[in-house]
């Protein structure tokens, strides 16, 4: 891919790549290995603190916990799907005022945190007779957030088609509504099901937040276990996040090989739009 | 509004401490990104897939997650600094992926022939990246990393859970001795757009600045 940077090496090049190769080795074992020492240093490599880990009500305590963001993720991802079509279509209206109450919108939330967002939502809906559960805080703060983020994506999805296929639609008769739902819209979701699938990543990860109003997902979940098996506290956040990495870096690859798969399908046109929303979105959106 | 009105010196506080804690951890997030772009476009295989390793572990971490590992799990190992520098060094090791990715696809626009004619008049690898590939690929990246910048300023927001006192925090305080939650939470929200509408405007300005012909 960059190889363009370097030519086919000479004698001399492949040497130094060698040493290079080695001294790389070489950092990478001392990195390791300093921070082994630094463990066993401080006894957190002894046996017992990384036994708990295999304890099995905490493993199914633990279970329950990812189950709780993976609740969360669904149920918010569903919902956001809906708020983003329909801010979407609202901001392609051809009604000027639609049009920009629903650009405000999606604008307004996508430019607050989304922490701030569910604290916000935890502490202003109950004052207005909302008193629900941590989870339901959650899923309307994520759906809001996400939704918005999905709205632009759609938008964009929709804005990458080739203007002849409405116009064609409008030539055969089709009126503004069937043009969109059966013409522009199944074609612009097929472009951006990648954009979408990597975009469930991010809020997959934003389920996390919920330990902050004290929604018991896996990092509450951690929490609490830490009072009990404090012994292990290190090892049971790093438990955590290797669960998460692994989760996410899945739902990566499943993005990535449905992207592979739609340029095999629909040619290189289709793929680019859907490889740059993907990249947008990598960049653009980094919770 | 009065709530808000009330409390005038505390956001300013907040606006400051999430500005100093963006300001500080996107610097560094700059020279991580650097390092481990340069990493996954060198010709040293261990380098690149330590790039590789690091870029897909912490771009698929949750910040709550990786705060919480740090926040709690490094005084087990010996390291206690202040919460504000481990916010910083969350922060900045988060984002550093992020932008790493961003300099490397700007990398990737770079036509061939400019490191092939770079290559032709006998610069080394590192001459053609620092001379001639990455002024090129930073002009290109402008805008993503503005982006960067902006998502990273929400994402301070986080610290406000490990004991940070910023923005986020102010706003959650606030509402323990005012009533008035929700005009202290469009107060707040408005304190983040006093800091993203301008990065956001920035960002175009000195996008048009390096802009160049091609």
């Amino acid at each position: 891919m960059s190889a363009v940077l370097y030519d086919q090496l000479g004698p001399r090049g492949r040497r130094r790549v060698r040493i290079a190769t080695i001294a790389g080795y070489i950092g990478i074992a001392l990195v390791v290995w300093v921070a082994l020492q630094r463990l066993a240093d401080k006894g957190q490599l002894e046996g017992r603190r990384w036994k708990n880990l295999t304890n099995p009500d905490l493993l199914e305590f633990f279970a329950l916990g990812l189950w709780a963001n993976v609740k969360a993720a669904l149920v918010a991802m569903a919902l956001a799907l809906v708020f983003g079509a329909v801010f979407a279509l609202g901001r392609l209206s051809r009604n000027p005022v639609v049009r920009l109450g629903a650009g405000g919108v999606v604008e307004l939330f996508r430019a607050l945190p989304q922490l701030l967002l569910i604290l916000g939502a935890a502490l202003v809906m109950p004052k207005y007779g909302f008193e629900v559960s941590g989870f339901v805080y959650l899923i309307v703060a994520l759906t809001l957030y996400q939704g918005s983020v999905l709205a632009e994506v759609f938008r964009a999805g929709i804005l990458s088609l080739d203007r002849g296929q409405s116009e064609a639609a409008y030539a055969v008769g089709l009126s503004y509504r069937q043009t969109m739902a059966l013409v522009v819209v199944p074609q612009a979701v097929r472009r951006m099901l990648p954009s979408i699938v990597s975009q469930l990543v991010t809020l997959f990860k934003d389920t996390s937040l919920g330990f902050v109003i004290g929604y018991e997902e896996l990092l509450r979940r951690g929490k609490f276990a830490t009072v009990e098996f404090g012994e292990s506290l290190l090892q049971i956040y790093l438990l955590i996040a290797a669960v998460f990495i692994v989760v996410n870096i899945a739902l990566s690859h499943f993005a990535r090989w449905l992207e592979g798969r739609q340029q095999r399908k629909y040619g290189a046109a289709g793929a680019a739009a859907s490889v740059t929303g993907v990249e947008d979105l990598a960049v653009l959106d980094t919770k | 509004m009065d709530a808000v009105l009330d409390n005038l010196g505390d956001f300013g506080e907040g606006i400051r401490v999430t500005l100093q804690l963006s300001v500080v951890s996107f610097a560094l997030a700059v020279v991580i990104g650097l390092v481990i772009a340069t990493f996954r476009v060198s010709p040293v295989a261990p380098l690149r897939a330590a790039g590789l390793t690091y870029v897909e572990i912490f771009r698929n971490i949750p910040l709550t997650a990786f705060f919480a590992l740090a926040v709690f799990g490094l005084p087990k190992v010996g390291i206690t600094i202040s919460f504000f520098r481990f916010a910083v060094l969350v922060l900045s090791m988060y984002t550093g992926a992020f932008v790493s990715e961003a300099l490397r696809s700007g990398i990737n626009t770079v036509a061939a022939g400019q490191a092939e004619a770079a290559r032709s008049i006998g610069l080394t690898f590192g001459q053609t990246l620092r001379l001639v590939v990455l002024p090129q690929a930073l002009r290109t990246v402008v805008q993503p990393i503005g982006s960067l910048f902006i998502a990273l300023a929400k994402n301070s927001s986080i610290a406000s859970v490990f004991a940070v006192i910023e923005l986020t925090s102010t706003f959650d305080q606030l509402t323990e001795t005012e009533t008035a939650t929700l005009p202290l939470l469009i107060g707040t929200a408005i304190c983040y757009l006093l800091i993203t509408i301008p990065a956001g405007l920035l960002t175009g300005v000195v996008e048009r600045r390096v802009a160049f012909k091609r």
